[in-house]
């Protein structure tokens, strides 16, 4: 409802969606403005290959950022040659468009170089009130500096480097709120699995999330893209939280932010993008920070997720086509009923991914591992980027994991999804920080459970699923 | 609407105006993009060929033999053209890989009570339809698939319907411009660039308002 006087309250979402309306066509359908394209090795080779067939060119080079992450290895040697064949045509692929099409470009020579959901925030391309896109389902990470950010597909990809628009219908509203406070032990990666074990994977289709309420605002940048990026696995198109000081403290003074007198400008307009009193959501979620507690997933979907102190869910205990899924999930994951989650065996351990490979995660675990051993056959740490690599060298983070056990790796995607020499054998179970347990996504029959980087830590000295709170310096109350 | 440049015509996309096929029932919930094209296959840098990969793991065993138990490798399945699944398809990562393996395959239409948002934008950009039903027409036309190669359903864009082996006629929903577009096989990067004029007006403003972009 509008007044004479006043405009009616909009969402950050809707204020985001109304900046960057280009043309909107009788049936509601739109032109949506890109300001900023990532580009990643697997899903761009086509697109470029579109672009030379049809004679087209990149409209806007400038906007536009390239950097190999998904099949990179993770190894030594990896900037001289890279021995799969059909990992290094498709490197080399971005190579080339990177410098056919002059867009800016991080080789894995360079040590700007890592996933591109860390290396974008990293080097300021990310800033607040910007559409940030990427042919990749986890660019809801961007959404951390309320950004409107998501995933495309190779189309998509072709269509943002032709006109830097894409063809969109607006999403309906969702608030996802998580009131007070955390309690010790319990950290982003627990709201956001709590959240999709609370929606469904697909309790978010159709809607862009906005994240708010105390837990969230307490949390640092690093823990919001953690948050954010998992808003796909809820099936939302976007999650994004609005931007306030932490968020300006962060960007301030990287590479590619606004210095000067546009950040001025810029920080001006930051300031206005939040939710107005009284805007209208279409839907709304309410979790009490004190509730949660941290949590692993014992399926094949993020959803499947349950607090670390329960029992693995009897199949009979959902309802509808959840019945056969959960039986045929328990199947997968060689897991019976009833049994204690704090009793599975973890073969390897995964610390890492666009999820969970930033700076403060590697804290996180390191502090868990300091002055331990593992009692798991592998654990692997692959930084999110080189700069976030040579930070935690600096911080003596890199040495805690090596005295510890694991293997410290070059930056990449990994074993997150699998597409480097990273995966897992069948029946090799994992306790993995990355996003998705689907089957067979870190290595055909491979089993994942997905879990925070303290958590991750915790079984890899155990070499169980553990309660990271029992080995927290300070006992914490149990939830 | 004009006609599209030569250049377009070329890569168009397959129309999709009405198909009547065997529909393979594909109950389970949740199927997700890693089981329609695993990552292994992502490597490619082309759009083709991707059909023999289709379910690779639910559909072969390691040593590479078919499973014969999986419902494209039996008989009365191995030419369906549309798919009838759960909740929730193509849920997970944004690869266009998915629906080119679908395509590659045969499959131009996937019935289900919801899709993913990014597969089901991908659908339609290859000229394969994707369809929403409430539960129980889903359910309907699921026992119809399961009765094999006997049981051929229709799926008509134009009327926006799709027609069972019994006769009985579900009503779809489908987006305007996306069904203009499915029913011509246009390519939306031509349409788009027939607005460039605004684009460019669009971005000079945006250059004075916010020229940190």
């Amino acid at each position: 409802m509008t007044t004479p006087t006043h405009a009616a309250p909009k969402t950050i979402y809707d204020k985001i969606w109304d900046a960057h309306v280009v043309d909107t066509s009788e049936d509601g359908t739109c032109l949506l403005y890109i300001d900023r394209h990532l580009v990643h090795e697997v899903t761009s080779p086509q697109a470029f290959e579109g672009l030379r067939m049809t004679g087209r060119t990149v409209r806007a080079p400038e906007k536009t950022i390239a950097v190999p992450d998904h099949n990179v290895p993770t190894t030594e040697g990896r900037d001289i040659r890279i021995d799969n064949e059909e990992s290094r045509i498709q490197v080399d692929a971005l190579d080339k468009n990177a410098r056919d099409f002059k867009i800016n470009y991080y080789p894995v020579s360079d040590i700007r170089q890592g996933i591109v959901h860390i290396v974008g925030p990293e080097q300021g391309w990310t800033l607040p009130g910007m559409t940030v896109v990427c042919g990749d389902s986890h660019t809801a990470t961007h959404g951390a500096f309320g950004a409107l950010a998501h995933g495309i597909g190779t189309s998509e990809v072709e269509h943002v480097l032709a006109t830097q628009t894409l063809i969109q219908k607006k999403s309906k509203n969702m608030k996802v709120e998580i009131t007070g406070r955390l309690r010790p032990g319990v950290t982003a990666k627990d709201i956001t699995l709590s959240v999709i074990g609370e929606t469904g994977t697909a309790g978010g289709t159709g809607y862009v999330i906005e994240y708010c309420g105390e837990a969230i605002r307490e949390l640092s940048m690093e823990g919001r893209m953690t948050v954010c990026n998992m808003a796909i696995e809820g099936g939302a198109r976007a999650g994004l939280i609005a931007p306030d000081e932490k968020t300006f403290a962060y960007v301030m003074g990287r590479p590619h932010a606004p210095k000067g007198a546009q950040w001025e400008a810029a920080l001006a307009w930051w300031k206005t993008l939040f939710t107005d009193e009284g805007a209208h959501f279409d839907k709304v979620v309410t979790l009490r920070g004190e509730d949660i507690a941290p949590v692993v997933t014992w399926g094949t979907s993020p959803e499947d997720v349950l607090p670390i102190t329960a029992v693995v869910p009897a199949p009979e205990s959902f309802t509808g086509g959840k019945v056969e899924a959960a039986q045929r999930a328990l199947d997968y994951m060689g897991l019976t009923a009833g049994q204690k989650l704090t009793d599975i065996k973890i073969d390897t351990v995964f610390i890492g991914s666009c999820t969970n490979g930033r700076i403060e995660d590697l804290r996180a675990a390191a502090a868990i591992l300091k002055g331990k051993k593992i009692a798991v056959k592998r654990a692997m740490v692959v930084p999110g980027s080189g700069l976030v690599r040579a930070q935690a060298e600096e911080e003596g983070l890199a040495q805690i994991f090596l005295d510890a056990g694991f293997e410290w790796r070059l930056a990449g995607c990994s074993m997150c999804l699998a597409m480097n020499p990273d995966q897992l054998s069948p029946g090799e179970r994992c306790a993995a920080t990355s996003n998705r347990n689907f089957e067979g996504r870190q290595g055909r029959g491979g089993r994942t459970h997905l879990m925070s980087p303290a958590m991750a830590a915790a079984a890899a000295i155990t070499g169980h699923l553990t309660d990271v709170r029992e080995m927290m310096a300070e006992p914490a109350e149990a939830i | 609407m004009p006609t599209p440049p030569l250049w377009d015509q070329q890569k168009a996309m397959d129309k999709f105006t009405t198909l009547t096929g065997i529909a393979a029932p594909m109950p389970l919930l949740n199927i997700d993009t890693d089981m329609i094209i695993p990552k292994q296959f992502l490597k490619t840098i082309k759009r083709s060929g991707l059909g023999v990969n289709l379910f690779d793991e639910m559909r072969y065993n390691q040593d590479g033999s078919e499973k014969p138990d999986f419902v494209l490798n039996q008989p009365a399945y191995r030419s369906a053209e549309i798919i009838v699944a759960g909740d929730n398809f193509g849920c997970g990562s944004s690869r266009e890989h998915a629906p080119w393996a679908l395509l590659d395959f045969g499959i131009r239409c996937v019935i289900s009570t919801s899709f993913a948002d990014i597969f089901f934008s991908n659908c339609f950009k290859n000229g394969i339809l994707p369809v929403v039903l409430p539960q129980e027409a889903v359910e309907a036309l699921m026992d119809d698939a399961k009765k094999g190669a006997n049981a051929r359903i229709t799926v008509d864009l134009e009327s926006q319907t799709v027609t069972g082996s019994d006769g009985t006629t579900y009503a779809f929903e489908v987006d305007a411009f996306k069904k203009h577009c499915l029913l011509n096989g246009l390519d939306d990067i031509g349409l788009t660039l027939e607005k460039v004029t605004a684009i460019d007006s669009f971005e000079g403003q945006a250059a004075q308002s916010r020229p940190w972009v």
